[in-house]
């Protein structure tokens, strides 16, 4: 039996500054069998391990259909993760993965989609974004909602504008303050929630990001009609060994890690909000 | 109880030990360490704790000796059976850095010899079949823990002096032990009822200088089963409470407790069933490599919720409601029954005495048990 908890070498290709705390690590598995056995799908995580100090659930931003690089965008807020940031191209790490449940996308085709994030929790929004774009032709139309604090936060500006261009999408962004020629909304994401365009009755609705947020869209999409099991909500919480062992991802009685991160809002609506969980 | 029943004089338990040391088992039994009883290896049957009882109540376990002539008149110590299968401290894989920085992981492969523990409590095998659950019955499943699981013999001794804090009738877990042992003891003033269960146990008992328990015997064991069960006065409100206790999640009980508890973290040291762990990194000093350990973990600490800078739980309150509604609650939905078998731990080892059950009936209602 292999060991459930046991990374595998991957190199560093390439090391890319997003913004003052964000970055992207680009990697590879050193084992060419490994790399080429590996398969996720958007919204599930890795576990990278940094030598000496320790490991850290990051989800995976790439494409499925990329099998030659695997993306993490990581925030620099604690021990492992700032030392990840001062990683360079080459260097080693450990990862092993992927864990849990991704997005629902599947379920989501022929669908309406909103995708909505907030704050600086956009990475697991935006391997789904990716993914529904290079199939734009399989789902309805797509609304693309992000809020930030500070527009100099907001990152990807290109991918978004990209997007916007694409048919039958709708991108609608908001920053609490804005900056000279920020060409979006000022303000709070909430305010462009009349923007939006589905079909209440075929729209699929994903977020991430504050649960104070998704506590937001939540009841603004319920009050539009939008039915429980049509929102689905990726969660954070401290994740040790990421495959249900070590107790602390737990929330009532789902484990985020393995019943997680992505579920239906419907499975978790009884403690959603609840503070202490 | 069957004809399978047997009688062992006192002193034919050493034959059981030399017994499982030739089969290659290393013995570990209850003995008294630091004014507590404890499983520590065990060669001799004059290490157990003969002629002791204990005394416990809410913050409270004492040890008293007497001229009786039982080796398990006492309920149960601060250790469960819990760290002889998930290890309190465990070292999960090694890194080796090289020169150029290369990375290379090796596993670290638990090599445990086949381990016999005497004198394990109904309480204890039902939390160690929680505790297979959790490591064991879902994929992946834990390899340390399945590799010390795979090595344990259990001889089990039914309770006949339990706590004050015992309520594992309550529970549906005790006293008498009913499933997941080899060999089971029942013991008397002059020896013990003997069973095997497992085939190996049957072995063991076959080469042990028993003879056939008179119905006289077997009605004074049943008598002792049925004196430990009435004894026993603490309960829990209701076999399933998840439902009760998540309809109360502000119930003014949680601020009150909060206020005696001091969050250390003892009761889930004690318990049998709390499974948390915390991993960490442990680099050696000449920088060529490092382990990753786990370490038992509970989730009264600030880390166990801790999350990018803060910490979800940061009250008392939010951490006994976690401990609680997990314990009695989720545990339902988790792995099909309560997370609480009854042993009563939690409430002596405290060391401000809360007890679990009476904040339970203050929460969820006096219910029918
Ligand atoms: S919660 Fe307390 S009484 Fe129940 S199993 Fe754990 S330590 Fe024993
Ligand atoms: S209930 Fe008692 S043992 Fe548990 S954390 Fe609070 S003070 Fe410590
Ligand atoms: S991260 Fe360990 S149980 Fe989920």
């Amino acid at each position: 039996m292999t060991n459930p908890y046991l990374p595998y070498e991957a190199e560093v290709i390439e090391r890319i500054q997003e913004s003052p705390t964000l970055f992207t690590l680009r990697l590879r598995f050193t084992d060419p069998s490994v790399h080429d056995a590996y398969r996720f799908a958007p919204g599930q995580f890795n576990m990278l391990y940094l030598y000496g100090v320790g490991e850290v659930p990051i989800s995976i931003v790439s494409d499925p259909i990329d099998e030659q690089i695997l993306d993490h965008t990581i925030r620099s807020v604690g021990r492992v993760t700032r030392g990840l940031s001062d990683l360079q191209a080459g260097d080693r790490i450990g990862v092993r993965g992927p864990y849990g449940r991704g997005w629902p996308l599947t379920v989501a085709e022929q669908r309406d989609v909103v995708v909505v994030t907030g704050g600086l929790g956009c990475a697991p929004v935006v391997s789904v974004i990716n993914y529904i774009m290079r199939r734009r032709e399989r789902f309805g139309t797509v609304n693309i909602v992000q809020g930030v604090k500070h527009a100099d936060d907001f990152i990807w500006r290109e991918r978004y504008e990209q997007w916007q261009q694409a048919p039958d999408t709708k991108v609608l962004i908001a920053a609490d303050l804005g900056m000279p020629l920020w060409p979006w909304h000022v303000g709070h994401v909430t305010d462009l929630f009349d923007e939006l365009q589905f079909d209440r009755e075929r729209v699929i609705v994903m977020m991430c990001g504050p649960e104070g947020m998704m506590r937001v869209v939540v009841n603004h999409m319920q009050a539009q009609g939008v039915g429980d099991d049509d929102l689905w909500l990726s969660m954070e919480r401290n994740m040790q060994c990421a495959v249900g062992h070590c107790g602390h991802c737990q929330y009532g009685d789902k484990f985020i890690c393995k019943d997680g991160p992505v579920f239906c809002y419907r499975d978790i609506r009884n403690l959603f909000g609840v503070k202490g969980f | 109880m069957t004809d399978a029943v047997q009688y062992l004089e006192r002193d034919g338990l050493q034959d059981l030990i030399q017994g499982l040391q030739k089969a290659g088992y290393h013995c570990v039994g209850p003995q008294i360490r630091d004014g507590a009883i404890v499983y520590d290896s065990i060669s001799h049957v004059d290490q157990l704790p003969r002629g002791y009882s204990d005394h416990q109540s809410p913050g409270q376990y004492r040890l008293q000796q007497d001229d009786n002539p039982r080796c398990f008149a006492w309920a149960n110590g601060p250790q469960a059976i819990k760290p002889y299968v998930f290890a309190a401290e465990e070292t999960l894989w090694r890194s080796l850095r090289d020169t150029a920085g290369e990375l290379q992981f090796t596993e670290h492969v638990v090599d445990v010899g086949p381990l016999a523990i005497i004198g394990v409590r109904a309480c204890d095998l039902a939390a160690l079949y929680l505790q297979d659950k959790h490591f064991l019955h879902a994929e992946p499943r834990d390899p340390g823990y399945l590799a010390r699981r795979q090595q344990l013999l259990l001889v089990a001794v039914n309770c006949t002096h339990p706590a004050a804090t015992c309520f594992c009738a309550s529970t549906g877990d005790g006293p008498r032990a009913t499933y997941g042992y080899d060999i089971v003891l029942s013991e008397l003033d002059a020896g013990y009822l003997i069973e095997g269960r497992s085939q190996q146990g049957l072995t063991l008992l076959a080469g042990l200088p028993t003879r056939p328990a008179t119905q006289g015997q077997l009605e004074q064991g049943d008598e002792e089963s049925h004196q430990a069960v009435a004894h026993q006065t603490r309960r829990l409100p209701g076999h399933n409470l998840k439902q009760a206790l998540f309809a109360n999640l502000n119930h003014a009980r949680w601020e009150e407790v909060a206020k005696r508890c001091l969050s250390c973290g003892n009761c889930t040291a004690v318990c049998p069933t709390c499974f948390c762990h915390a991993e960490q990194d442990r680099p050696a000093l000449d920088g060529t490599s490092s382990d990753h350990v786990r370490q038992w973990d509970s989730c009264f600490t600030q880390g166990h919720s801790y999350i990018h800078g803060f910490t979800l739980r940061a009250n008392t309150a939010q951490r006994y409601r976690q401990w609680l509604t997990h314990k009695l609650g989720s545990w339902h939905d988790q792995y099909g029954r309560s997370g609480c078998v009854g042993c009563g731990r939690c409430i002596s080892w405290c060391p401000v005495g809360i007890d679990l059950t009476e904040e339970a009936a203050a929460i969820c209602g006096d219910g029918e048990p």
